[in-house]
């Protein structure tokens, strides 16, 4: 099981591949898919060994990536917590 | 409605709150570190808890004196080489805000070198963030005052033979309290510099060497922007406290990272302060910031 | 609104012109200049020094005039009036940062000490000879306004009128000097603070979201402000820029900006515009002068007149904007304009200009080291009247 996700601005890649290279549990890969200006962005191809280290996302110098923990309440989405705020 | 919605989203990119994101995509190249600089300022600015209301970003010109466009805090894209000047003055009118300098190594140590040796004598309480490519890449690769020897520029085709300056001893040198180089490869250790640093009073300075794949690299025959993060990788050693006289920067030799210097001097204000109150007691009066209007 | 007293030495003083503008700009709010000693200009800044500290200023003495014009630009992003003080030499190297204020509409004050030049020159000599730099030296196209004091109570005065026009413009604004004026010795009066009026920042209130650094309100065409720190996230850039501030390099971006940059001063210009008007209704010759060649030109004119001559004088208060209107005016009624200045030919290229032809004009030059005698000046006068 995942313990983090990562979040890719597809458009804003330059593929530089420093995501690529620097993920500690090899991640990913550039796709073979283009972005409109031509680039390869990146994709995850292991998903499930993401630790949302967020390593990418310090690397990444176009802005166009970054990790996130998915086992923490932090990273859970707002609509999760209506029912509480409600009480 | 009893049973929870469990639906995971991607939480924002903690860079985005310091962007000015109508500005995206920016104008620097593919393989270039200077957003990589960006995300590790974002991510110490966070870790230190800095006031965003209460911080400036000063550049002088240059690829790297574009990010203070880019950042979306109150930001001055000043002259060449000015930067430091500019911000000294933005300091003393207004003392309680943090100022980062952040521009690149043509900028900060030739045209700007006056200015840098001169705001770390006074030690004025300035966060300078010197982006390192090693060449003047804005204006298509020239040699600049921290090109190593022997590499190829577009101004020196044979090579260059005049000896580049060492960053870190110069300004240890000129009177700086709080000294570190990093490359572009230490993500989490220059961001902990950078967050060091805010925490820092008086003149402080961290030197990122960072790749120029498009100018540099390529004229050099070393490689795109991920080859010079390998090197970089394999050719750093951390010496935390090595002496600046022994951190120079060759062409393709070993790359010394680490806080150098971290010392304490009273900065500039301070030392007027306490000067002009022991001298003129009562009658002083010490500016305390904005008074116009 | 009014000068803050605690600047104010209210009272007759016997003051050189040096000293009488560093009180001008304390009067104004001035509470931050940046220097670099060069001479005859230096006093400005050591009697600011020896001031700054009792009426909670800041001076600093920077490492080089460049430093020292943008030090002043920072201080004012940091929310405070601000000036710097030069000549020759050192004006020459504050250039780059006239464009860079203008371009960034940021209120400033320059004081120039005008000396000999080209070059180090006559350091301790005067000059009305960096008239033509302070309007054209940075590159591109951009306005700004220049005032020229003939007397101690004048550097006071209009120093004071300098920062008010450009908190009202928001551009730099100049105090030209020279040497004799600077180094001239006279009474100065020092009104009460509730006496002098005083140009607030235009700071904005308008709605952070919302709010454009660089939008033209009013017939100023000039933006409202807010400083670093006010929550704005400003950002301001020497780019060519949009209403928001940010970098937009395209011909319509510039030709906007540019435009609007030029049309906030020449739109307004018969405001900005002072001047000195003496027997010019019915007068077959105008004698046009400033600075301290204007007081040399009254003793001409004064022997003219008493020759029976039909002299008027006209001396620029503001030599930028230029009073074009003024000239359009007279040359049509007069016989010719004589234009005495210490240099060898600067603004009486405007006067020429603005007479387009429709009168004789004489140019009474001067290499600098001295003023004129009158008698240069009368026999100008003469020869014109003939």
């Amino acid at each position: 099981m995942a313990r983090g996700s990562v979040s890719i601005v597809v458009e804003r890649c330059k593929a530089c591949g420093f995501c690529v290279e620097f993920c500690p549990s090899k991640v990913l890969a550039l796709s073979s898919a283009f972005n409109s200006k031509g680039y390869h962005p990146p994709h995850a191809v292991t998903p499930e060994k993401c630790s949302g280290c967020d390593l990418c996302g310090m690397y990444c110098p176009d802005f166009a990536i970054h990790g996130f923990r998915t086992d923490k309440p932090a990273a859970k989405s707002e609509t999760e917590k209506e029912p509480d705020d409600a009480c | 409605m009893s049973s929870p919605i469990v639906s995971i989203t991607a939480p924002a990119n903690p860079v985005e709150d310091f962007l000015r994101t109508d500005r995206m995509p920016h104008i620097w190249c593919p393989g270039c570190g200077i957003g990589t600089t960006v995300n590790c300022f974002t991510r110490a600015l966070l870790e230190s808890n800095t006031d965003l209301n209460k911080l400036s970003i000063v550049s002088g010109i240059g690829c790297t004196g574009r990010v203070a466009g880019y950042t979306n805090l109150d930001s001055f894209h000043t002259t060449h080489g000015r930067a430091i000047p500019f911000a000294t003055g933005l300091k003393l009118a207004s003392p309680d805000m943090t100022v980062v300098v952040y521009s690149g190594d043509g900028d900060l140590f030739a045209i700007g070198g006056n200015h840098l040796i001169h705001a770390a004598r006074r030690n004025i309480d300035l966060k300078v963030i010197c982006v390192n490519n090693l060449t003047y890449a804005m204006t298509g690769g020239q040699t600049g005052p921290a090109t190593p020897l022997d590499v190829i520029t577009a101004t020196a085709p044979y090579g260059t033979y005049d000896p580049a300056f060492n960053l870190p001893y110069l300004v240890e040198a000129a009177g700086a309290v709080f000294v570190a180089r990093w490359t572009t490869f230490h993500v989490k250790q220059l961001a902990r510099s950078m967050a060091e640093m805010f925490k820092k009073k008086g003149f402080c300075f961290i030197e990122v060497v960072s790749p120029c794949p498009t100018l540099y690299q390529r004229r050099n025959k070393m490689g795109d922007g991920l080859d010079t993060m390998k090197f970089y990788k394999e050719m750093s050693k951390t010496k935390h406290g090595a002496p600046t006289n022994e951190v120079g920067l060759t062409k393709s030799g070993e790359i010394i990272v680490g806080k150098f210097v971290d010392r304490e001097r009273p900065d500039f204000a301070t030392m007027m302060n306490a000067h002009l109150q022991h001298e003129l007691g009562d009658q002083y009066i010490q500016a305390e910031g904005p008074v116009c209007g | 609104m009014h000068a803050d007293p605690v600047g104010v030495l209210t009272g007759a003083h016997f003051l050189d012109g040096d000293h009488a503008a560093c009180e001008g700009a304390i009067a104004a709010g001035a509470r931050f200049s940046a220097g670099y000693p060069i001479t005859p200009s230096t006093e400005v800044v050591e009697r600011f020094s020896h001031r700054a500290p009792k009426i909670g200023a800041t001076f600093i003495q920077m490492e080089d005039e460049l430093a020292a014009s943008i030090a002043i630009l920072g201080a004012v992003w940091g929310g405070v009036k601000a000036f710097t003080v030069t000549s020759g030499p050192g004006f020459s190297l504050m250039m780059e940062h006239i464009g860079y204020a203008a371009m960034t509409e940021t209120p400033c004050v320059f004081i120039d000490v005008q000396r000999g030049g080209p070059s180090t020159g006559l350091p301790t000599l005067p000059a009305q000879a960096d008239m033509m730099q302070v309007k054209w030296g940075s590159h591109g196209d951009y306005e700004i306004i220049a005032l020229c004091p003939n007397s101690p109570q004048e550097c006071f005065d209009l120093t004071i009128k300098a920062f008010n026009f450009s908190e009202q413009y928001r551009v730099p604004v100049f105090v030209m000097m020279d040497e004799v004026v600077g180094h001239m010795t006279e009474k100065v009066v020092i009104p009460r603070a509730e006496e002098i009026e005083v140009e607030p920042r235009r700071w904005t209130t308008q709605d952070k979201s919302s709010f454009q650094l660089f939008a033209p309100c009013g017939e100023e065409q000039t933006p409202e402000m807010a400083k670093a720190g006010d929550g704005y996230q400003v950002h301001v850039t020497g780019l060519t820029h949009d209403e928001r501030g940010y970098p937009n390099m395209t011909p319509a971006v510039q030709d906007r900006m540019v435009r609007r940059l030029v049309s906030k001063i020449r739109d307004n210009a018969e405001k900005i515009c002072l001047t000195e008007q003496h027997d010019i209704e019915g007068a077959d010759v105008v004698v046009v002068s400033y600075g301290i060649t204007s007081r040399v030109a009254q003793r001409a004119v004064e022997t003219a007149r008493a020759e029976g001559l039909k002299v008027g004088s006209l001396r620029l208060i503001t030599a930028w904007p230029f009073p074009e209107h003024i000239i359009r005016a007279i040359a049509p009624k007069v016989k010719g304009i004589v234009v005495a200045e210490l240099n060898l030919g600067q603004m009486v290229r405007e006067v020429e200009r603005c007479a387009g032809g429709q009168c004789r004009i004489a140019h009474v030059g001067h290499a600098g080291g001295t003023v004129h005698k009158p008698e240069q000046i009368l026999k100008a006068i003469q020869e014109v009247a003939r």
